[in-house]
């Protein structure tokens, strides 16, 4: 029996080790599917992590080390090359290795911290031909920073989140051409400071309201039809342009990915894809926390490092004195806001509440009601889908509290 | 010089290849991609059908039914995947219901067992998930489905392990006879072979050109298909066709082997042979049709797309006929093309026998070749026992279909040898997933690139031009 197991090596996994084991928690293991740990930090090789956390700004890799040293530090087991097969509800681990086979680990907690993958070309049904030369943007980024290979060197980009945004920069570094990247909303999904430094540094352009709507070519690919959509996304006709490339990089979506979350009996939340959870981020599951990118996307790394420690700490107290949930109060949205993480609250306690908006609003009023009381009244700007926001709630903003709805204004 | 040379490396040319290899002969099958299953073999229903739908007295209904009754040894031999699911051909009005009986009636002439027409409420029962809006329906429990691809792959594997080899990018683009057989050029490249058997799939028209025979044209008619998560394999568990017209046999809602969704296929002809992209209005009426068939079809749960072109010959039938001395043509190979295959090989072999090929049997033939897929069949300790005999059988590189680096490497060193990134994902899974190869494709360019002994920028997705990575980083940098 191991007191407490981390699934996944990433920033999430490895941040949730540490605040476990200062919190007291000795028997941990970490589980990485990957040779080294880091996760998605390893390939991260642009600047601008740990503003936050370190009042630095850090490329992806070092960020990672500087917690994977606190992890070695503390001695703390980890197991890569490792995946890990099953969960059951009842905590048990069925994972496989080269040198120990396929083995089962019975844990009294587990912190989940897979992560999430990128959607594909397949899922998206873009007609016109399978050729080579269509990655997901992540997996180019793969072969460009790590392997040391390009995907490509005339390139048309699908989707302006961050992962396209980092890509079009990234590419056109080591030699490539890239000739537009193609948002299909209005507005872009990525944070701002990346619409400059990696696309109007470049003289990239962003065309928003497109879409790819064929990809050419019957070996590798030879160009990409794309269009302009209206306001229910449809291509319009007649708006069709022909650029001819060798390559297109889909950013089109993550999604957490919660197979294994699936398999321990946890319940989701289809907005978020991730586990529901409170907000000590444990799930519906007792002993199991969730925390970073398999719970819900985040934009900033710092985040997901001061969620994982929540998750950790609060896997501490439960394997010590345990957990208590003194209270039950659901969180709602009211749709501008298209969720909350924590969606549930269990003790009456401070609490940062995250949330996404779905589309971009100016001059906001968000405010969280109990019943017909306004208990939190926030202004802001701006807000838009691509950068997560919070707002604390405290004890006595939850004291008697059953339902509390989350609704934005915009304030004309 | 072969006794007996096979052009096309689909599934109907692979089942002859295993046949002709019980024999003392020399086999050569020809094909002209860089893998076999490269036609429509790799993009079809995927159904051995029960044999209801061709007309009684043709070759089609003929081979159907004796091929579907074949595949469940050969399947076994072959270790393979095979599930006699069972189908339920609906219908939503009267009119369909009077097709059915003539399907029924069809199906009892060509010697199907078992078929029963059922009331729309009768259907629901046997598949709760079929739509409040069929009113009838024919249910052939001896439907089946398999993996076409696997199957391919298998069947030759089986072939060149008896003896037969192969031939990969070999387009054959003229042929001239001679005193004791053919030569067979594929630009500079000969093959020279006493018997010559025209598998060519597609372009079946243009190989029996070469030897002067114009009596029959092949035209391509387009599928499309939806492939949905293995988290929606369960919504139905028969394969539900609807009521077939003129086109075909419409769009299907079937689960694949694996565990998928399959909707499709479309039914358009098209002019150009080479083309299978996929189309909007294709995609759309997929999507309009199976919601039509099926409640609760989790769109938003698609994996992916593709598409397969059909073989339509203008005969109306199988077009297996001799145009001249010991060249037996096979073609017009559409439905029911892939559940007559065994059949067919069979009806070829004798042809050729009458033609002078002497066939007497191998006395070490093995028709059996042993399953890809046993490693993850195997208990716990089986899998364990192997993984300390070879590691690389404990380490996962296909997170969503769980596919162990031991496994791609045995795919890799496996005839028919994968020479490709598609190759290895037919042999193996490894990149059919929900990430479709996002996250293991990195990997499986090192392991390919590293067993043919080649540059990862040499790898291709499905050979030719097909490069998946152009270069290396910083190489013409501005």
């Amino acid at each position: 029996m191991t007191d407490l197991v981390i699934i996944g090596g990433g920033p999430a996994g490895l941040a949730a080790a540490i605040a476990a084991y200062d919190n007291g928690v000795r028997d941990i293991v970490i589980l990485e599917r990957e040779e080294s740990l880091g996760g998605i930090l390893k390939q991260c090789i642009h600047n601008g992590f740990g503003l936050h956390t370190f009042g630095e700004e850090l490329t992806g890799p070092e960020y990672a080390w500087r917690y994977e040293q606190e992890v070695k530090k503390r001695h703390i087991t980890c197991k890569c090359s490792t995946m890990v097969l099953d969960v059951t509800p009842d905590k048990v681990i069925t994972a496989t290795n080269e040198t120990e086979g396929v083995f089962t680990l019975r844990a009294k907690a587990i912190v989940l911290a897979m992560g999430c993958r990128e959607r594909s070309r397949g899922a998206l049904n873009i007609p016109g031909v399978r050729p080579a030369g269509v990655f997901s943007a992540g997996t180019a980024q793969k072969f460009v920073n790590i392997e040391g290979y390009m995907p490509g060197r005339n390139v048309v980009i699908l989707g302006s989140g961050d992962i396209g945004l980092i890509m079009a920069r990234r590419m056109t570094l080591e030699g490539a051409k890239v000739h537009a990247v193609c948002e299909l909303m209005p507005y872009s999904g990525g944070l701002a400071r990346n619409i400059e430094q990696c696309l109007n540094d470049f003289d990239i352009p962003l065309k928003l309201s497109y879409t790819v709507t064929q990809i050419h070519g019957k070996e590798r690919v030879e160009g990409v039809t794309i269009a302009a959509v209206d306001s229910s996304r449809k291509p319009i006709p007649g708006t069709q342009e022909y650029i001819p490339c060798d390559t297109l990089l889909l950013s089109v979506g993550l999604i957490p990915e919660n197979e294994l979350t699936q398999k321990a009996g946890v319940g989701l939340d289809p907005v978020t894809g991730g586990a529901v959870v409170d907000q000590d981020r444990q799930t519906s599951c007792d002993g199991i926390f969730a925390c970073g990118n398999v719970l819900h996307v985040h934009d900033l790394v710092d985040f997901v490092s001061e969620e994982a420690e929540i998750a950790g700490r609060a896997a501490a107290k439960y394997l010590g004195e345990g957990l208590s949930k003194t209270t039950s109060i659901t969180l709602k949205t009211d749709g501008k806001i298209r969720y909350t993480v924590p969606e549930v609250i269990t003790a009456q306690k401070e609490v940062r509440v995250y949330f996404r908006v779905s589309n971009i609003y100016r001059n906001v009023t968000i405010t969280v009601r109990d019943g017909d009381r306004i208990i939190l009244e926030k202004q802001k700007k701006k807000v838009a889908p691509g950068e997560m926001e919070y707002v604390v709630l405290t004890p006595d903003m939850l004291a008697g509290g059953r339902e509390l709805l989350f609704s934005l204004e915009e304030r004309l | 010089m072969y006794d007996v040379a096979i052009i096309g490396g689909g599934v109907v040319g692979g089942m002859i290849a295993r046949e002709l290899a019980k024999y003392q002969l020399s086999v050569c099958l020809l094909e002209k991609e860089n893998d076999v299953a490269m036609g429509t073999s790799k993009a079809n229903s995927a159904i051995i059908h029960a044999g209801f739908d061709a007309k009684p007295g043709t070759l089609k209904a003929k081979l159907n039914v004796q091929g579907s009754n074949m595949m469940r040894q050969i399947v076994d031999e072959l270790g393979v995947k095979y599930k006699q699911n069972g189908s339920l051909v609906i219908g939503f009005c009267e009119e369909d219901r009077n097709q059915l009986e003539i399907l029924f009636e069809r199906g009892r002439q060509n010697g199907v067992w078992g078929l029963e027409i059922l009331d729309g409420n009768a259907a629901r029962k046997r598949e709760p998930n079929l739509s409040e809006t069929v009113t009838c329906a024919l249910y052939a429990p001896t439907g089946a489905i398999v993996c076409p691809y696997e199957l391919t792959v298998a069947a030759i594997g089986n072939a060149m392990d008896n003896g037969a080899e192969l031939r990969r990018n070999f387009c054959v683009d003229s042929i001239t006879k001679t005193p004791e057989g053919y030569c067979l050029y594929a630009g500079a490249d000969v093959v020279e072979s006493r018997f010559v058997v025209n598998a060519a799939g597609l372009y079946a028209d243009k190989i029996a050109a070469l030897v002067g025979d114009d009596s029959f044209n092949i035209k391509p008619r387009r599928g499309e298909y939806i492939l949905l998560d293995k988290a929606c394999g369960n919504l139905v568990s028969h394969t539900i066709f609807r009521t077939p017209s003129k086109m075909g046999k419409g769009i299907l809602v079937s689960p694949t082997v694996d565990g998928n969704l399959l909707l499709g296929p479309t039914s358009v002809d098209i002019a150009d042979k080479a083309d299978t992209g996929t189309t909007a209005e294709g995609l759309t009426h997929i999507i309009k049709e199976a919601g039509e068939n099926v409640n609760g079809i989790p769109f938003g749960k698609v994996i992916t797309s593709f598409c397969g072109l059909r073989a339509v010959g203008d005969a109306g039938d199988f077009i297996i006929n001799s145009p001249c001395s010991r060249f037996v043509n096979v073609g017009g190979i559409e439905s029911p093309g892939l559940s007559a295959s065994p059949a067919i090989a069979k009806m070829v072999a004798e042809m050729l026998q009458e033609q002078g090929l002497t066939l007497i049997e191998k006395e070490n033939y093995n028709p059996k070749r042993k399953a890809m897929h046993s490693f993850r069949e195997a208990s716990l300790d089986e899998k364990n026992r192997i993984i300390r005999q070879n590691p690389a059988y404990g380490k996962i590189i296909c997170r969503c279909e769980g596919v162990t680096e031991g496994e791609i490497l045995n795919a890799i060193r496996t005839n028919p040898k994968p020479a490709d990134l598609d190759g290895v994902k037919r042999r193996t899974r490894a990149q059919m997933g929900r990430c479709q190869g996002g996250f293991c494709m990195p990997y499986i360019v090192n392991l390919l690139a590293k067993e043919m002994g080649v540059m990862p920028t040499e790898v291709t997705k499905s050979g030719g031009a097909s490069v998946i990575l152009t270069g290396m980083t910083k190489e013409g940098s501005i």
